[in-house]
Formats: C-alpha cells, structure tokens, sequence
C-alpha cells in the first residue's frame, strides 16, 4: 500500500498581467518515493506548478500539501523536509564549491564535522572533489548542474523538486545526475521533477504527468501512457500526440 | 539560528573578499573623497588668504573716500588694486568690459566728486540740527540750491563669481563707506563746534564683537575645516554602502540563490541580520580609516588635525546608527530593485540627493526655506547634527539621542517595509 506525499486540490494560478490561467484546475497526487515526472511544452505551466509547492509563489486558489502539512500553516516544518534544485545555478560564482555547500547545508541547520563529511562525500561520488576549492565561476555548465543538486540534497529531504536539472549538460554529467538521483530515490526520497528530455523522463519516471496551457492533459506510468495512445511507440509520441505539433514560444 | 546566523555573515564576507572592485569603491574611495575634499577646501581658503585677488580700481573722485577705500582694500591683504592695464588708465567702461569677460572678477567704480559731496551733505545735516539748537551762526545755514543728490559707488562683478564672494565684497565696501561717513559727520560737529584741535568724540568704534566659542577643561575648541568635512563626508561615504549592498541584493535575485534561501528553512530576518551585521562592520571600519586619516594623516598634508579627544565613542554610535539606517535604505531598494541597472545609479543618486538635503555640501540655514524642512528628512541630516554636536558643540549622549532614534527608526521603517514587498511579491 502506498501513502501519498503531494496532494493538490484544484489549484489555479494567474500571474497579475497574464491574460491566462498559467495553472488552471489542477488536481493531482504525488505518491511517497515516486519519481514523478512534469512534463510540457514552454508555458505549459510546470515551472508555475513547482514555484508554488516549494513556496515561492502563492496560487489564486486552491490548495496543495506537502506531507500533509500546507505552507499557511507550517511553512518551515515544509521546508525542513523539501529540496529544491531550480533551474538556474543557485550558486554564488565568486564562492568556491565547497564554501557555496557548506553555507546552504549550514540553513538546513547541518554544521561542524557532519556537514563537511557529507559536502565532501557528495561532491566524491558526482566527481567534483578535486574541484571543491575552485569558484564556481571556473565551472563548466555540467559541473554547475552538479553542484546545484548538490545544493539541493545535502539534507536528505523527504520531497526533491528539481526543475529541469539537466538541462544544457553535456551526456556524461547528465547520467551521473540522473544514477544519483536514482540513488537518491531508493533511498526513500520522493522526487518531482520537469524536463523537456522526454527519453530521460521515459527511463527515469515513475510516473508522469502530461501538462499544456496550465491542465493536465494525461497522468500515467509511461508506459501505461504509451500504451493508452494509438500509434504511440514512445514518450514524445505521447507529447505529441497530446499537446499538438503547434509552437509554444510564450512570454 | 546563531549558527545559521554567523554563516551568512561569513559567506557575505567572503563575496565582499573576492569583489575587488568592491572593496576599493568600500574603502579606498571614501578616503580618496575625504582627502581630495578637504585638501581643495583648505588650499581654497588659503589662496584666499595668501593669493591675493586683483580687483580694478576706477577712481573718478581722487578724495578722502577713495583714499580710504583704497587704503582699506590695502590692509585686507586679499586684494591687490589695479587701476592700468596694459599701462592705459582705466575707465569704467574699459573696467567693464575687463570684468564681464572674466579676466577680472570685480571692478569699483568711484564717482567724481564723492568725497566733496559727501561733506558737503554732512556739513549741510549737521548744520541743519546744530542751527535748530541755535548754535550755528547765519553765514552757515544751508541754501535752497545746494541739495546734494545720492551717489552710488558701482560695482561690476564676473558674471561667474560665487554669490558667496559677491556678498562678501559688497558687505565690506558698505561697512568701508558707512565708516567714512560717520568719520566725516564726527569731524564736522567737532569742526562745527570749534574744537577742532581738542576732540570731543571718540572716534573708534564703541561696539566691537567677540566670538565666544566653547570651552573643554578652559580650552577654546575652535572649528576648522577638517571638523567639518571629516563627520560630513564620513556619513556620504557610510550612506554609499547603500550602492554595493543594493546590488547584492539584486545579484542575489538574478543569480536564483535567493530561491534556494527562500526555499530553505531559515527566518528572513536572520538573512537580513547577516547582511546588516557584515555592512555595519564595513560602515564602522570605513568611519574609523577616515577618523584615523584624518588624525594622522591630515597633518602630513598641511592640514589641520581632527580632534577626537574624549569623542571617539560618542562618534562610533553614531556611525553606527548611521550605518545602519544606510543599510536599511540598501535593503529596501535592493528588495524593489529589479536589476543592476536599476539599483545602482538609483542608489548612487538618492545617496548624492540625501546628503545635498542633508546639509552635507551647503550648510542647512544657508538653504531656502522650503529646503531647511525638507532637510529635516534626510537620514544624513540627523548624522551630520549628531556629529556636529560631538565634535563642535561638545554635546554628550543625551544631545545625540533624539538623532540616534531617528536614524534607528529609519532602520526599522525601511527594513519593515522591504520585509512586506518581498512578501506582497511572493503573492502574485
């Protein structure tokens, strides 16, 4: 029996000068340790759905709880068990590796031998030890990518949000982010995560959410969502097949 | 919440150790201002007092008065007369035409005759009121046809001369001229009276001023120009901190760290408290280098010292304070601010504009009404005052503390009001 983790309840979202609802009606649940897959064209409303649950944001309406707990009321016990890997690096360039690791590990209330014990082991297993006292600024984008999970994770939380984490890498850090995240994942973590890689998705997901102009258009396991779709042989069948072969350049 | 406290102060240092750029707009520059400030401002009053200024010199009266003036202009020692150039005599028009194409800053014109008519219409005031006691003989009083019209000494000024330089002038050939005058009504009476050879007035002054200047332990604490300019341009270079910190902030916005510390389970007040506390150290090491610059380095440079006797720590609260309220205005525009390019001229400006309100670069009872309220507003117009008090009004906490609550107030507003946009943006 499995227990669910995210539970959003009809959540709208429109931004002050949009014309449209950037999240209209959404209602989903994310199950405890899934890998739970956001997938969408640009604008399609995933960004806008994981700025509200990690509190960036506040919806228009509706409501939405993390482990059963919502923001209004227990914003920092939500904290405390969330990770988030934006899409930016949220890294300061002028600071080394390891001092960017040990500040945000220090707000997770990690300090002294443990966090470093844990900054070191983690940057040993994504390859960047020896780097750990280079600036950020010297870093390639894969490098980056790396560090900004890093970030992320240092705390062991319970629900991982990761907004689109390996975009602009190059393929060998784009696997060594996906095995550890997948480590991360057996581990217990539950982790929600957008992309536009949709083969990444399709290996990597446990289960996905099709989104476009703020709804969901299909939730499924890929492949029950393969299989679901006529001629469908794979994910961007699916995508296809569901958003349309129109352009989606939004503002 | 220490921990996490003293870890943001750490990592704010650590951005401001590798911003080299930074470091010397936080450090070196201030000292570079404070230096450059108040060397020009000294050496302005020397050339004042050492070069002398050449001022034309018409002289149409060649009498007692223009003797006087001359004389008088003599003994200042701040001019020296011209009355040839190019060895051709001035007129007025070629005094003219010297001045209002700047070679000169200032020509006098003295009339024809001034010095005759002007004892003429003494001799004829002072005839008029000796006769009403019946002193005067018939052969004395005046007649119909001898009104003496008003004369006027001109005055031509280089359209470029500071009003400052203008009043100055003018105010002194005035005092000059009204000197001459009651000289000549003095001598007249006593001429007039028939004691010419045994003087019945004195004629010096009866009403002479002295400037009483406070005292420390019976010692007269005279204000100099490194009084002033040390406190004053200490607190334009403190408020500056409001440029690098608003840009932090923004850099913080752009670069997504601030998502990752928004999304961390960390008050918003213990961020603020890092930020605050590492740019009130720079705003205490800054204030301290140009106290230290000014007691020690002043005097290499032919300048007067800065005397902090007794006053370092009176000075260090209110460097603190203003630090703080600095900082305040930092956040809150670092909070509103969208990009760089929004922050920084902003800052740089507001800054400039606080401390002309202020009184930083003209002093408050020199400015027009309207701007001695608005004055009251700057934030650099209480830290001035509170150092004024220490410095040159020997004043103790207790005169401080109305401009020390000021400032902390302000703190307090800006910090109250960055916390509720940032929330109100969060909404949206």
């Amino acid at each position: 029996m499995t227990n669910s983790i995210i539970e959003v309840n009809q959540l709208y979202k429109k931004y002050k000068e949009a014309d449209d609802f950037s999240v209209n009606n959404m209602s989903l649940v994310v199950e405890e340790k899934e890998i739970f897959g956001l997938l969408g064209p640009n604008g399609a409303g995933k960004t806008t759905l994981l700025s509200m649950l990690c509190g960036l944001i506040k919806p228009t309406s509706g409501t939405f709880a993390i482990n059963h707990l919502t923001y209004d009321k227990n914003a920092n016990d939500i904290k405390k068990i969330i990770g988030v890997v934006p899409q930016e690096y949220a890294l300061y360039p002028t600071l080394t590796a390891k001092e960017n690791l040990m500040y945000f590990g220090s707000m997770y209330g990690l300090k002294g031998k443990d966090l470093n014990k844990k900054v070191d082991k983690t940057l040993e297993y994504l390859g960047l030890l020896k780097f750990s006292n280079k600036k950020i600024d010297t870093f390639s984008g894969g490098m980056k990518r790396r560090v900004n999970l890093i970030a992320g994770i240092l705390h062991n939380p319970k629900v991982l949000f990761l907004d689109e984490p390996t975009v602009g890498v190059d393929v060998q850090s784009k696997n060594v982010i996906i095995e550890y995240l997948k480590e991360l994942n057996s581990k217990g973590t539950t982790i929600i995560y957008t992309s536009h890689h949709l083969s990444e998705a399709q290996d990597f997901c446990t289960k996905i959410a099709i989104i476009d102009r703020g709804k969901i258009y299909a939730e499924g396991t890929p492949n029950a969502l393969i299989s679901g779709t006529p001629n469908a042989h794979n994910l961007e069948d699916v995508f296809i097949s569901l958003t349309g072969k129109e352009l989606r350049d939004a503002i | 919440m220490l921990y996490k406290f003293w870890m943001t102060v750490k990592k704010e240092l650590l951005l401001l150790q590798r911003d080299f750029g930074g470091l010397v707009i936080l450090f070196v520059m201030p000292l570079v201002l404070i230096i450059t400030i108040t060397l020009i401002q000294n050496s302005a009053f020397k050339s004042l007092s050492e070069n002398k200024i050449p001022i034309l010199l018409v002289d149409y009266d060649n009498g007692s008065i223009s003797k006087t003036v001359k004389d008088n202009l003599n003994k200042n020692g701040s001019f020296s007369i011209v009355s040839k150039i190019h060895g051709i005599k001035l007129n007025e028009t070629s005094a003219k035409e010297a001045v209002f194409k700047g070679e000169y800053q200032l020509a006098i014109i003295i009339p024809e005759k001034l010095s005759v008519d002007l004892q003429t219409k003494v001799d004829q005031n002072v005839n008029k009121i000796l006769s009403g006691f019946g002193v005067t003989d018939s052969a004395n009083t005046i007649k119909n046809g001898d009104v003496i019209g008003q004369k006027e000494v001109r005055l031509y000024f280089d359209p470029a001369t500071q009003m400052t330089f203008k009043n100055a002038v003018k105010s002194a050939i005035d005092k000059m001229i009204s000197q001459i005058e009651t000289q000549s009504i003095y001598k007249t009476f006593q001429d007039q009276l028939g004691e010419s050879n045994n003087p019945i007035f004195d004629q010096k002054s009866f009403i002479a001023f002295k400037e009483i200047v406070p005292t420390v332990n019976n010692k007269e604490i005279l204000p100099n120009s490194v009084q002033h300019n040390v406190p004053a341009w200490s607190l334009f270079a403190i408020f500056f901190i409001v440029v690098p910190l608003s840009i932090n902030i923004v850099k913080e916005k752009g670069q997504g760290t601030q998502i990752r510390l928004i999304t961390n389970p960390v008050p918003y007040a213990i961020l603020i408290a890092g930020k605050t506390a590492t740019y009130l150290l720079i705003c205490l090491i800054q204030f301290l280098l140009m106290v230290a610059v000014g007691v020690y380095i002043f005097p290499f440079l032919d300048l007067p010292v800065l005397d902090v006797s007794g006053k370092i720590m009176l000075m260090m609260n209110v460097a603190f304070f203003s630090g703080l309220a600095a900082i305040g205005f930092g956040i809150l525009l670092g909070t509103v601010a969208k990009t760089h390019e929004q922050s920084a001229p902003f800052g740089a400006t507001s800054v400039v504009i606080l401390a002309a309100i202020g009184g930083v670069w003209v002093p408050v009872f020199a400015m027009p009404k309207v701007m001695q309220y608005v004055s009251h507003i700057s934030p650099m117009n209480w830290g001035l005052n509170a150092f004024y008090d220490v410095l040159l009004r020997n004043g103790s906490i207790l005169e401080i503390l109305p401009e020390i609550i000021f400032l902390l107030l302000f703190f307090i507003t800006t910090i109250t009001i960055a916390i509720l946009y940032d929330k109100k943006k969060r909404a949206v």
